[in-house]
C-alpha cells in the first residue's frame, strides 16, 4: 500500500440547510493509488462532487466535513515547493492556508462539469495557464560550473515568457489548433470543447499527482466527449498521474477507469475492477444500475429496466441499508434494521450489502 | 472603432439639438415669461414706469420676437460660446455658471470618490459575509440611505450641527473666507464645510451602489469560474478580487458614466439649496422656477452633453474592461 496517494476514511460531509441536515457524504471510504484511474459513479446528488471538493478542502457553504479523514500521501518532487515526504490529513488543513493552496492546482488538479463557464470571461486562455504556472511551477536554477548542481539545485518561479511558452505547448498537447493564436483568445472566442481542453491544459500544466475530473464531458456533445477522453488518456499515460473520474455515464467510465466505485446516498456501495463490476456486479444497486443502460441490438419494443421507487428524501433516510426500500433482494427484518458494513467479498472486490454478511 | 465614435458623436449632436429645442418649448409653456413676473412685482411696488421699463427689456432680450427666431438666435449664439443673459441677475449666463463651476466640480468629485470608496468595499464585504451581523448592519444602513431623501438628511444634520454643536456649517466657506483668495487656511476651511455634503452623499448615494455591488458579487461568486480559480490554488482574496469582483463590477461602470458626469449639474440640487452651497444645482432649480429661460436652457444643454459624454465614456470603458463587449 505504499503507493497510496489519497485515502479517504469514513468521511462525513453535512449540509445544514433550513429544512434540516443533509448528509451529502455519509461514511465514505475511498483509496486512490498513484497513476490509477478510479471511476466514481452514482446518481445525481449521491455525493460524488462533494467528495471531490472535500479532497481539495473546498466544500461549498453551508457544507461541512463533520468527521473522517482525507489522508494525502505527499511526496517530495523536483520542481515542487515542498521538500519532504509527509502524510497530511487534508480535512485538518486551514482552508485558505499555504499548504492546501500548494496542493490545489499544484498537486491535485481539477476540471469541472461546465466548461462554458469555468474560465473567467475577462482573461485569456494564456492568462489562466500563466496564473496556475506562477503559483506552482518551479524551474531549476543551475549555476554554471557548480559541481554539486544536482544536490543543491535551487528553484525559481517561471517568468512571463516561459509561462507563455509552456502555455502554448500545453494547448498544443491538449489538441487545440493554432495554439500560438489561441493562447490569446478569450473564453467567449472558444467552443465548449476547446474551453474544456483549456481547463485540462491549466490543470496539467502544473504536473499534478492527481486529476479530479468532475463530469468533464457531461456538457459536451458525444464526438467532442470522445476527443476529450482521448486527450485525458494520452496525457495520463505520459504523466503517470492518478485520475478520479466522476460521472454518471457508465459507458464513459468503463472506457476510462481501471477500478470503479459505486456511490449511493453518500456511501460507497461497491468497489471492483471495472471488468468485474460490469460482468459480475455484486450489489443489487449496481446490478439495477447496469440493467438500466440501453443496449444496442436489444429488441426495441422491450422496456428499459428502471430502478423501482424513488431516491429517498435526504432529510429522512431509511433505516438499515439506505437502498432497502428500492432493493429487489430486500430481506424483511434484516435490511431495514441492520446497517451493512463495507467488506471485501472477493479479490479486489468490496461491497456493502447484507447478502454477503452472515446476519 | 473610429466609425463607432463618429456615429455616436453624430447621434449625440442630434440629441443635444432635440433636447435643447424641447426644453426651450417646455420653458415657454407656462403662461407669461420672466418679465410678466417682474412687471407684477414692480407694479405691486407702485412703480409707474414699470410698463415702459418692461417693454424696453422685452425688446432687449428679443422676447417680443416669434418663438422660432428666439430659439435659433439663442442656439446660434450658443455655438459661438454666448449662452445668453440671465434675466434674474442681468449678467451673462456664462459668467454665472463659470463662477460656480469650480466649486461644483470639487463637490461632485468629492462626492463621487467618497461614495465609491465607501460603497465598493462595503458591497464586497456584504456579499462575502452574506447574512453575517456586518452584512445585516450594512444592509440596514443602505436601505435607510436609499429610503431617506438627501435634503431631509441635510436638514437633520444641519439641526444637529447648528443647534446642538453650534457650528457654522452652511455653504462651503466661513464668512471670512468666502471672497478671500486661495490660501492654506481657506482649504482647511473648505474641508471643514465639505464633510457635511460628503456625509450626506455617503449615506444617500452609497445605499444603492452597495446593494448593486452586493447582488452582482453574490451572483458572480456562484459561478463555476470562481470555484475553478480556487481549485487552481489562488488565495481567497485573489479569488474574490481578481476573479469575482473583477466581473461583478462591470455593470457599475455604466452607472459611473450615466450618473457621475451629469451629477455635476443636477446632482444633489436640493441638498445644495438646503445647505446653501454655491454650486450650479440651486442656480438651475431657481432659473426653472423664475422662467429665467436662457439660464435654464443652458443648464439643460450642458446636462445633456455631460450625460451623453458620460454614457459614451462608460461604454468605451466597459468595452475596455470586458472583452466580450464589442463596439460596432
Amino acid at each position: 500500500m505504499n503507493d497510496v496517494l489519497i485515502d479517504v476514511k469514513d468521511l462525513h460531509v453535512e449540509f445544514d440547510v433550513r429544512a434540516g441536515i443533509v448528509k451529502a457524504v455519509d461514511g465514505l471510504d475511498l483509496t486512490i493509488r498513484r497513476g490509477q484511474t478510479v471511476g466514481v459513479i452514482g446518481e445525481s446528488g449521491c455525493g460524488k462532487s462533494v467528495t471531490a471538493r472535500a479532497i481539495l478542502r473546498m466544500v461549498p457553504k453551508p457544507g461541512k466535513v463533520t468527521s473522517g479523514q482525507v489522508m494525502y500521501y505527499r511526496k517530495a518532487k523536483k520542481g515542487k515547493k515542498h521538500l519532504k515526504d509527509e502524510v497530511l490529513d487534508i480535512t485538518q488543513l486551514p482552508p485558505d492556508g499555504e499548504i492546501i493552496r500548494q496542493i490545489r492546482g499544484g498537486e491535485i488538479g481539477m476540471i469541472f462539469q461546465e466548461p462554458m463557464s469555468s474560465l473567467t470571461p475577462v482573461y485569456t486562455a494564456g492568462t489562466h495557464i500563466n496564473e496556475a504556472l506562477s503559483l506552482h511551477r518551479l524551474i531549476p536554477l543551475q549555476k554554471v560550473g557548480d559541481q554539486m548542481a544536482e544536490a543543491i539545485t535551487t528553484y525559481r518561479t517561471v517568468t512571463k515568457d516561459e509561462a507563455r511558452e509552456i502555455a502554448i505547448d500545453m494547448l498544443r498537447k491538449v489538441g487545440i489548433p493554432k495554439p500560438t493564436e489561441r493562447v490569446d483568445s478569450y473564453p467567449h472566442q472558444l467552443s465548449g470543447g476547446q474551453r474544456q481542453r483549456v481547463m485540462i491544459a491549466i490543470a496539467l500544466s502544473c504536473e499534478p499527482e492527481m486529476l479530479i475530473a468532475d463530469e468533464p464531458t457531461t456538457a459536451l456533445d458525444v464526438s467532442i466527449e470522445a476527443q476529450i477522453l482521448d486527450v485525458m488518456r494520452d496525457l495520463q499515460r505520459t504523466a503517470n498521474m492518478a485520475i478520479m473520474f466522476i460521472t454518471h455515464n457508465l459507458g464513459v467510465v468503463a472506457e476510462m477507469a481501471e477500478e470503479m466505485v459505486v456511490m449511493y446516498m453518500g456511501k460507497q456501495v461497491e468497489r471492483a475492477k471495472t471488468v468485474d463490476l460490469f460482468y459480475d456486479p455484486k450489489h443489487p444497486y449496481t446490478q439495477a444500475l447496469l440493467k438500466s443502460i440501453p443496449k444496442v441490438g436489444k429488441r426495441s419494443n422491450e422496456r428499459l429496466a428502471t430502478i423501482e421507487g424513488m431516491v429517498p428524501d435526504p432529510f429522512h433516510l431509511p433505516t438499515g441499508c439506505v437502498f432497502h426500500p428500492r432493493c429487489p433482494m430486500f430481506m424483511p427484518g434484516k435490511c431495514d434494521k441492520i446497517t451493512p458494513t463495507y467488506k471485501q467479498i472477493g479479490e479486489n472486490h468490496w461491497a456493502s450489502c447484507l447478502l454477503y454478511e452472515d446476519v | 472603432m473610429v466609425n463607432y465614435l463618429l456615429r455616436r458623436l453624430g447621434y449625440a449632436i442630434i440629441m443635444v439639438v432635440l433636447v435643447s429645442f424641447v426644453s426651450f418649448v417646455i420653458i415657454k409653456l407656462p403662461p407669461g415669461d420672466f418679465l410678466t413676473q417682474k412687471l407684477a412685482q414692480l407694479q405691486a411696488r407702485g412703480d409707474r414706469s414699470a410698463e415702459n421699463q418692461i417693454a424696453e427689456y422685452r425688446a432687449k432680450y428679443g422676447l417680443d420676437r416669434p418663438f422660432m427666431v428666439q430659439y435659433t438666435t439663442w442656439a446660434v449664439n450658443f455655438l459661438k460660446g454666448d449662452f445668453g443673459e440671465s434675466f434674474e441677475y442681468e449678467r451673462p449666463v456664462k459668467d454665472l455658471l463659470g463662477q460656480r463651476l469650480g466649486m461644483t466640480v470639487i463637490l461632485a468629485l468629492a462626492t463621487l470618490i467618497i461614495t465609491w470608496v465607501i460603497a465598493i468595499p462595503l458591497g464586497v464585504y456584504s456579499a462575502i459575509k452574506q447574512y453575517s451581523l456586518g452584512d445585516q448592519v450594512i444592509t440596514t444602513i443602505s436601505f435607510i440611505g436609499l429610503g431617506m431623501p438627501g435634503f431631509l438628511l441635510a436638514l437633520l444634520i444641519l439641526y444637529v450641527a447648528i443647534i446642538i454643536l453650534n457650528q457654522d456649517v452652511l455653504g462651503l466657506f466661513s464668512k471670512e473666507y468666502v471672497d478671500a483668495p486661495w490660501s492654506f487656511g481657506r482649504v482647511i476651511d473648505l474641508l471643514k464645510h465639505l464633510w457635511i455634503p460628503a456625509l450626506i452623499s455617503a449615506v444617500t448615494g452609497t445605499g444603492g451602489l452597495i446593494r448593486i455591488m452586493r447582488g452582482n458579487l453574490l451572483e458572480t461568486l456562484g459561478q463555476p469560474f470562481v470555484e475553478a480559480a480556487r481549485a487552481r490554488g489562488l488565495k481567497n482574496s485573489q479569488v474574490i478580487w481578481k476573479h469575482a469582483v473583477r466581473i461583478a463590477i462591470n455593470p457599475l461602470i455604466v452607472i459611473l458614466g450615466s450618473e457621475a458626469l451629469p451629477g455635476i449639474i443636477g446632482g444633489g440640487a436640493l441638498v445644495s439649496i438646503v445647505l446653501n452651497l454655491p454650486t450650479i444645482g440651486p442656480l438651475f432649480v431657481d432659473s426653472l422656477r423664475k422662467l429665467d429661460m436662457y439660464m435654464a436652457g443652458t443648464c439643460i444643454v450642458f446636462f445633456t452633453i455631460l450625460l451623453l459624454v458620460g454614457n459614451l465614456l462608460s461604454d468605451l470603458l466597459l468595452a475596455w474592461a470586458d472583452p466580450r463587449i464589442r463596439l460596432d
